[in-house]
Parts: C-alpha cells; structure tokens; sequence
C-alpha cells in the first residue's frame, strides 16, 4: 500500500514538472505587461499582435505546408520500412536497414542538418537538382527523419496484427495488391494516422535541421520564434505557444477519447457476448 | 477454535466469499482439507477454482469470510509470510536466473545459510531428476522440465501446503500421464499437503485422494474419487464426471421403483428414494454398468419386467479397449453402453441398425439430486 | 519448420507479392542511403578540406594538376581540434552533461513508468498520453518557458524569496543545472516510453512468485522487477543520451555562456565563423563517438522485438 501511495505521488509529481511551464506559458500570454516579472492585469493583446504580424502569419504558412508535404511523403517511406522490418523476416541488408531506420531517431540534429546540407551543395554541382535552398530542401530533409518514426509506430502496429488475417484473404483468392488494399491497410489506417500526426508536430517543432538546409526567403515558424526569442521575451511568443499547445492538446485529446470510447465499446460487447455464451451454456 | 483443536485438519476455509466488482467469484465456501491429503478444485473455467486457489496463496484478498491455515488467520498474512508456496501454471521461472537459482530464489529469502542452501537445492533438483541441469535458463528447458522445476522450487522451501495451478495443462498428452504419476510420488514422499486446481476430471481423479467439484462459484460435492464418480451429488456433477445416462421418472415409494416415460419398464434401485411420494426423480446410470445385446439372443425368452430397454444401435465408437454403443429408444432419445472388447473378434455381433437390449442390475442406478 | 521455410511458404503465392516486397525494401532504403548515409561521406570530405574565402567557403577537394587528380585532403582541421582545449571541453564536457542528465532522466522516469505500467489498465493509456503530450507541443517553446520560470526575475526566484528560503535571487538561467533541467524535461517522455513497454509487459505472474517464495516487495523489486525492465532502462537511456549528447537549443537557451556542448560549438563554427571544414570536424568526431551507442540501441530494439 505504501508503495503504491509512493509511487502515485512520483507519477503525479512528474506530471507537475511536465506541465508547469506550459501552464506558466499559457498565463503569461495574458498578461498585459511586457515585463515576465510584473502582471499587468488580463489582457488578450499579444494575441491581437500576433495576428497583425505579417512574419509570423507566413512563417506558419510555410511551416504548415512543409509539415503536410513531408508528413504524407513520410508515411509513404516510413510505412513501407515498418511494414517491411515487421513482415519480411530476414532479408539481406536487414541489419543495415534496420540501423539506417534506428539511427535518425536518435542523431544529433546538427549531424543531419549538417550533412544534408553538404549532400545538397554537392548535388548542385554534379548534377544541378536542388538548384538552392529552400522550401524543398526542408521538405526533403523532413520526410527523412519523420519517415523514421513513422516506421517506429507501423512496425510495432503491424507486429500486433495477426499474419493470418491476410493469409486467410490469400487463401480465399484476392492477389496481393487486394489483400494489401482491403485488409492490410485498413487494419494499418490508425497507426498510419498516427504516424502522420507525428511527421507532421515533429516537422512543425523542427529549429535546427531546417536553418541548415533552408535558404534565403524560406523562414519557418520555429526559426521566426528562435530569432525572437534569442532577442529577449516577447510575450507574443507565449500567445503562438498557447495557440500550439491548444490547437495540438485539443486534437491529441480529441483522438484519444475517440480511441478510448472505441476500446471501452469493444470491451462492453466482448464481455455481452461472453454473458450470452455463459447463459447458454448454464441451459 | 474447531479448526485448531482438531489436529487432523490443515486448511479451513469458512464462509469465503470473493466479489469481484458486482460478480461472485467464490460465493460462500466452506471446506476443510486434511493434513498430508492430495486434495483438487475441479471444474470449468469461471468456476472460481483458481480464484479459491489465489486466495489460499494470498493473491487475492476473499471480501468475507475466513482462511485458517494450521490454526492461523491468514486475513493479514501476505503472500510472502504464508508457509505456502504456489506452482504457477505458467510455471513464473525467472527468466534471468538460472535453473539453481530459481530455485535457491526462496530459500535466500529465509536467509538460510548458502552451504544448506545448496545441499537443499541440490536435493531438490534431484528429486526432480534434474540434478544436471542447475546452470541452464528456463528457456534451455523443455516444457517437462520447466514444471519440475517449478516443483522443486515450491518444494524446496518446505511449505505446509503446495498449491498447484493447472500443473500439466501445459504438457502434451503423453508426458501429462507420466507426469501425473511422478507428481503423486513426490507428495507421497514429501508428505506436504497438495492443493491443485484443475478442469481436467481425469487428471483429478488419479491423484487426488479427496476432490471438491465446483461450479458458479460454490462447492457441489465434496468426496473421493469413488464417492463422486459413483454417487454424484447431482446431475451436473454426474455429467462433468464421466458420462451418465439420465431418466426422469416419477417414484413409486411402495416398491422403490421408478416409472420413466422414456422406458418400457420401471427403474428398481437397491438403494431407498429418499422423495416424496409421487414426486419426479432424475436417475442415472453409468454406460459400463449397462449390458447391450442384439435383441432376442438372450437365455430366456420372457423380457425382464424392471431395468431394461430395447433401442437401435445409430453408432458405434471404437476405442480398442472399449466400444460405446449409441442406442436411439423409441422416442428418440439417445443411451450410450458401453463395452469392454474382452476377445478379439472379427465379426463384431452388434452393428448399425440393429436392434438391441440393455439391462443392468439395481446397483446400477443412482438417484441424481437436481 | 525453420524461419526460412515459413518465409518461402508466405513468399510462394505469387510472383508479384515477392515484386512487393522488392519495392517495400527498395524505396525506404534508396532514400535513406541518399538522404541520410551518403550524406555523412561528404561531411567528411568537407572535414579534410581547407577552408577558402569563397563560396562554398571550402577550397576544392580536388584538383587537377597536369591532367592527373590530386586529393587535396589535411588533417589540419582534426589536429586544431585536438590541440584546443577549447573544443575539447566541448566535447567531454557534452559527454558529461548528457550523462548526468540521462541519471536524472531514468531516476525521474521509471517509477513514473512504473506507476503507469501497475494502474489500472483503462488507466493507462489516458496516464500515457499525459505523458507524451508536452512532447507534442513546441520542443522551441517549451525550452523558452523554462527559460523565463528560472530568470532571476522568474516564477522560482519569486517564489523561493517569497518562501523566505532564499533572499537574494538564485542564478540558475544560463548555468549547466539549467541545462540538465532542460535535457531532464525535454527527453523525459523518451525515457517513459520504452520503460513503461517493459514493464508493462512483464509477466505478473513472475512478481507473484517471488512474493510466494518469500520476497518482500523491495525485493522482489531489486531481484525482478528490474533485472526483467534492464532493456528498457537501456533503450530509454539511449534514447536520452545520443540527441543529448549533440543538443544545441537546450544549451543555446539555458545555458551560459561557460556551458560548452559540441552542438553549440559546431553550429557557432558553422553560423558565425562560418568555417565549415572546422564544423564537419566536430561533426564527424561527435558521429564517431555515437556510432556504438546508437549501433546499441539498434539491437536493443531488435532482440525487444524477438523476445
């Protein structure tokens, strides 16, 4: 019992310490004062500053776009690397494969960003494709590290689903590009969604990859708040940081309860089905 | 306390009573097992057998009611203070410790000095016939030999009561019938009382010396192998145990016979009907203590006026040592006989469709409490 | 049946589904070899070029002298590395502080993880998504934040003086604490998750056992529960340690200018020297240094696979 009261306070302690920033964050955006140290009453002003700032409205832009473009391209590559380590057993190469998919996860950002960067130089002298630097190099040095994760979240989904759901579907006559149509995918439909999600918040938080590949005229939002910051406070950043943290705290929310209403559903009629079993059964 | 006073009685469970959020588990048990005994739970899953057996162990806390283990109150006993130890069915070796060391796992718990400690794991190990196998890990081991060392692992710390969970589910056929023997001998020799659960009723009616068949929570017999097989409390218990053919009938206290709709003569028991008069009985009678010939070749000629039937035989089923006749009376309803195949016949007598007779004598029918 | 035969009996239906396989292997590999391996070979080309007033600021790596190819490359820039002590204290002092924090990390995270792996199971998912929430707002802002609670004007000064446990402000903003603090907090959810996936998935029956021969919970604890969770707590503190190790907002925001980390120093070599050749340096050494932690981690996450 003891243990168990020690350990609920840990849990519920660690939960302060994640969330007291983001709390301290969200109230500042409303204070009306410049200063972090003096409140000046409620205000929504910093909001209102915000919106009439043309950087920031297009660095979001920007940001959003390329979130969009590398997240689908990276559940594309990424659901493909899970599925594949997840399904083909071994294969040559796999160990390989396995640490260029691992190996992203965890690489210093300014590696990536730097490495990047020289490949693009050298591209554009040899064979003159990405001619500069921009929104599409951001883009493709994204999918590169979203596609990553995105095979993270497939590989442990299909590891959960039973391998003779698409031998059955074999076995009953569909060819493989069927079975990959009608079964494999749509049990795959959450983890992809989810894996999207994830390309997409971690392409939107990217700082230091991006300031390496991107060239002139395309700022994203965190290199717009990165400059802003490193000039001192600017209470506008904590109205951006609330809006960020409602807008993805609302939808991680939102899919949550979606997913646990489901599980709470299937459980309710796994255990009326078992009932009914059990009250035939005592006949 | 009865329970203490009487040295003969090791476990005493009273009045136990387990909720698990609105579902009863265990409602209301009341058993006592003996000292030394080889005592099972038997029943089908969600009989709350296991739930009874978790309580005994201190997994599962009962919501009323008492455990007395030796003359003690287990209520604030944890697990880890009762002279219990439990055999899990999925046996629970600790992957990251050796063969020896699982077993030598509960002994460095009771601080017992490592040059006992050894000689007693030792023992242990060969006792199970698994003296060389101390420097594997469970995974180097077969199914067989992970159960015994879970045995020696529970055994080794000399516990009042073993409490066995499911302990040859996990084994195929074969080695579950040698298992079972070796599993008798060593409580035998270890004379440490056995608590095991299981749904398998053949496995428990070769190693218990007592049983205790459960459903829906609650105890519905309590006997030996003999008592339960041969006078089943009620229908359900007479069903779960072996096969039983049920006629419903109504007494006739006069004579001690009872009248079946189904039978074109009455029912005659040796033992007394304990009913009211007029009143409906369920009778069962085992298949091998039925008779079956083809109709007609009997020695005399006149039918029997009490315990016999004549039906068509719908199927047979070979079983080399025995046959089991499915006989279909006249309003449909099927009786199974059975035969033991005393003589290697070629030309099997009865076959399908043919029409036969079957008697047996009083002993044979039991009257099936509902 | 052997795995092989298992494979060849799955490929055997039709051609096309092997065609499939082809295509699922080759594209995620083609770009990851592009995109991610063979960009490391030219940061290190870079790192054995001179640095040049032109643009790129790198003199050519090859030159044509007499219609034969001179490979141009030095070593100059490694043996700057290794005689500055300047880069040096970077280096190990990025090693430490990464070390330090993935300690804290793992102390804060496992009975967090713990907590969550023994709630109750319609607990857990609510309990784990609390957790990786902050992970899916803003890394910039949430490092910012922290950046204004440990001002010396900041929310813990005020409330540490309003306390009456100090009088004067505490410096803690631009100090390595406040560097681990940011590290502690930013990977935390890192650690959580590989940890909670263990325990989550130890066999309860295992903690019981022990409990029936006699263990204590304590115990049981520190002869169970943790040796079963040790590929956990290694995954989770390499997924802390590596990104740790080369960080650069954590120290840029929090960290003072004393708080030497390679990843600061690389982006400031390469942002405001701007010599490159110096930075692919740095950047390969960093690399050469995390190639067996993150060739650990690669098989951490295999053998939790088969296992």
């Amino acid at each position: 019992m003891r243990r168990g009261s020690f350990l609920t306070l840990c849990l519920w302690a660690g939960f302060a310490f994640l969330y007291l920033p983001i709390i301290v964050l969200i109230v500042y955006s409303f204070n009306a004062s410049r200063l972090v140290a003096v409140w000046g009453g409620w205000s929504v002003k910093w909001y209102g500053e915000l919106f009439r700032d043309p950087q920031v409205l297009g660095a979001a832009s920007m940001s959003l776009q390329i979130a969009a473009i590398s997240a689908t391209v990276a559940v594309v590559i990424g659901g493909l690397a899970g599925y594949a380590l997840s399904r083909f057993g071994r294969f040559r190469g796999r160990t390989g494969f396995s640490t260029m998919l691992t190996a992203p996860l965890v690489m210093p950002e300014v590696i990536t960003g730097l490495s990047l960067l020289m490949l693009f130089i050298a591209m554009e002298g040899l064979v003159g494709w990405p001619a500069g630097r921009g929104m599409t190099t951001v883009i493709i040095a994204h999918i590169t590290f979203a596609a990553a994760y995105v095979a993270v979240v497939v590989r442990s989904r299909v590891a959960g689903l039973d391998r003779a759901l698409e031998e059955a579907a074999m076995d009953l006559g569909a060819r493989p590009l069927t079975v990959l149509r009608r079964i494999t995918l749509p049990m795959l439909m959450p983890g992809l969604l989810s894996g999207w999600l994830l390309a997409f918040t971690l392409s939107l938080d990217d700082l230091v990859i991006a300031s390496f590949v991107t060239g002139p005229g395309a700022t994203t939002l965190p290199m717009l708040i990165f400059s802003k910051v490193r000039l001192g406070v600017s209470p506008d950043i904590n109205a951006l940081a609330t809006l960020i943290v409602a807008v993805v705290a609302s939808g991680v929310l939102l899919s949550g309860w979606i997913m646990l209403r489901a599980e709470r559903r299937h459980a309710r009629q796994v255990r009326a089905a078992f009932r009914r079993e059990g009250a035939m059964d005592g006949n | 306390m009865a329970a203490a006073d009487s040295t003969d009685t090791l476990v005493s469970i009273q009045g136990v009573t387990k909720d698990f959020g609105g579902t009863l588990a265990v409602d209301g048990i009341d058993l006592e097992i003996r000292r030394g005994e080889y005592f099972s739970l038997l029943g089908g899953s969600g009989c709350g057998k296991t739930t009874l057996l978790r309580m005994l162990g201190g997994f599962e806390t009962p919501t009323s009611g008492r455990i007395m283990i030796d003359g003690q109150d287990m209520a604030d006993v944890p697990a880890y203070r009762r002279p219990v130890n439990m055999m899990f069915q999925s046996y629970a070796l600790f992957p990251h410790m050796s063969v020896a060391q699982n077993v030598a796992f509960g002994l460095e718990q009771e601080k017992v000095v490592k040059s006992e400690r050894d000689d007693r794991v030792a023992e242990a190990l060969s006792m199970v016939q698994l003296g060389e196998y101390g420097r594997r890990k469970p995974h180097q081991l077969s199914g067989g030999q992970r159960q015994r060392v879970a045995l020696a692992r529970a055994l080794v710390k000399r516990p009042k009561l073993l409490l066995l969970d499911e302990p040859l589910a996990a084994l195929d056929r074969k080695l579950r019938e040698k298992t079972q023997f070796e599993l008798a001998n060593i409580q035998v020799k270890v004379g440490i009382t056995f608590i095991m659960v299981t749904h398998d009723q053949e496995e428990a009616m070769t190693l218990s010396d007592r049983l205790a068949v459960m459903n829906a929570g609650r105890i519905i017999q309590v006997g030996t192998p003999g008592d339960i097989y041969e006078f089943p409390a009620n229908r359900m218990v007479g069903e779960f145990i072996g096969t039983i053919n049920v006629f419903e009938g109504t007494a006739d206290l006069a004579d001690g016979s009872v009248h079946c709709p189904a039978l074109p003569c009455p029912i005659v028991l040796e033992d007394k009907i304990a009913a009211d008069p007029e009143s409906q009985v369920a009778i069962g009678i085992r298949p091998e203590k039925m008779r079956i010939r083809k109709a007609g070749s009997a020695p005399s000629e006149a039918a029997p006026a009490s315990n016999f039937l004549t039906g068509k035989v719908e199927d047979i089923a070979y079983l080399g040592d025995l046959s089991i006749f499915h006989v279909r009376l006249a309003d449909g309803r099927i009786v199974q006989v059975s035969r033991t195949n005393t003589t290697r016949r070629r030309d099997e007598p009865l076959t399908w469709e043919d029409t036969v007779e079957v008697e047996w004598d009083p002993q044979a029918p039991v009257v099936l409490h509902q | 049946m052997t795995d092989t035969a298992a494979d060849r009996v799955a490929d055997s239906p039709a051609l096309s589904a092997s065609r499939g396989r082809l295509i699922g292997i080759l594209i995620p590999t083609a770009w990851l070899l592009l995109f991610f391996a063979i960009p490391f070979l030219f940061v290190i080309k870079i790192s054995l070029s001179e640095a040049a007033y032109s643009v790129p600021p790198v003199s050519d790596f090859l030159i044509w002298q007499d219609g034969w190819p001179v490979l141009q490359a030095t070593w100059a820039n490694f043996a700057l590395i290794l005689d500055d002590p300047l880069y040096l204290q970077a280096l190990l002092g990025s090693l430490r502080i990464a070390a330090i924090s993935t300690l804290l990390t793992l102390l804060i995270g496992y009975p967090m993880a713990y907590a969550i792996a023994r709630a109750e199971p319609g607990m857990r998912t609510p309990l784990l998504l609390l957790v990786i929430l902050p992970f899916w707002t803003s890394f910039l802002i949430r490092v910012y934040a922290w950046s204004t609670l440990l001002q010396d004007q900041g929310m813990i000064n005020s409330a540490l003086m309003w306390l009456g446990v100090i009088d004067d402000p505490m410096r803690m903003l631009n100090t390595e604490f406040a560097v681990q603090l940011g590290i502690v907090y930013s990977y935390l959810p890192f650690m959580i998750l590989p940890l909670y996936a263990t325990l989550e998935r130890l066999d309860g029956s295992l903690l019981e056992a022990a409990a029936d021969l006699g263990a204590r919970p304590a115990t049981t604890f520190w002869r169970v529960t943790l040796p079963l969770s040790l590929p956990g707590v290694a995954a989770g503190c390499l997924l802390v340690f590596i990104p740790a190790a080369g960080e650069f907002v954590i120290p840029e925001l929090l960290g003072g200018p004393d708080t030497l980390m390679i990843g600061k120093v690389m982006w400031q070599e390469f942002f405001n020297n701007r010599d490159w050749p110096v930075a692919s340096a740095l950047a390969t050494i960093l690399l050469l240094l995390l190639i067996v932690p993150i060739l650990l981690l690669d098989r951490t996450q295999s053998r939790a696979e088969q296992g």
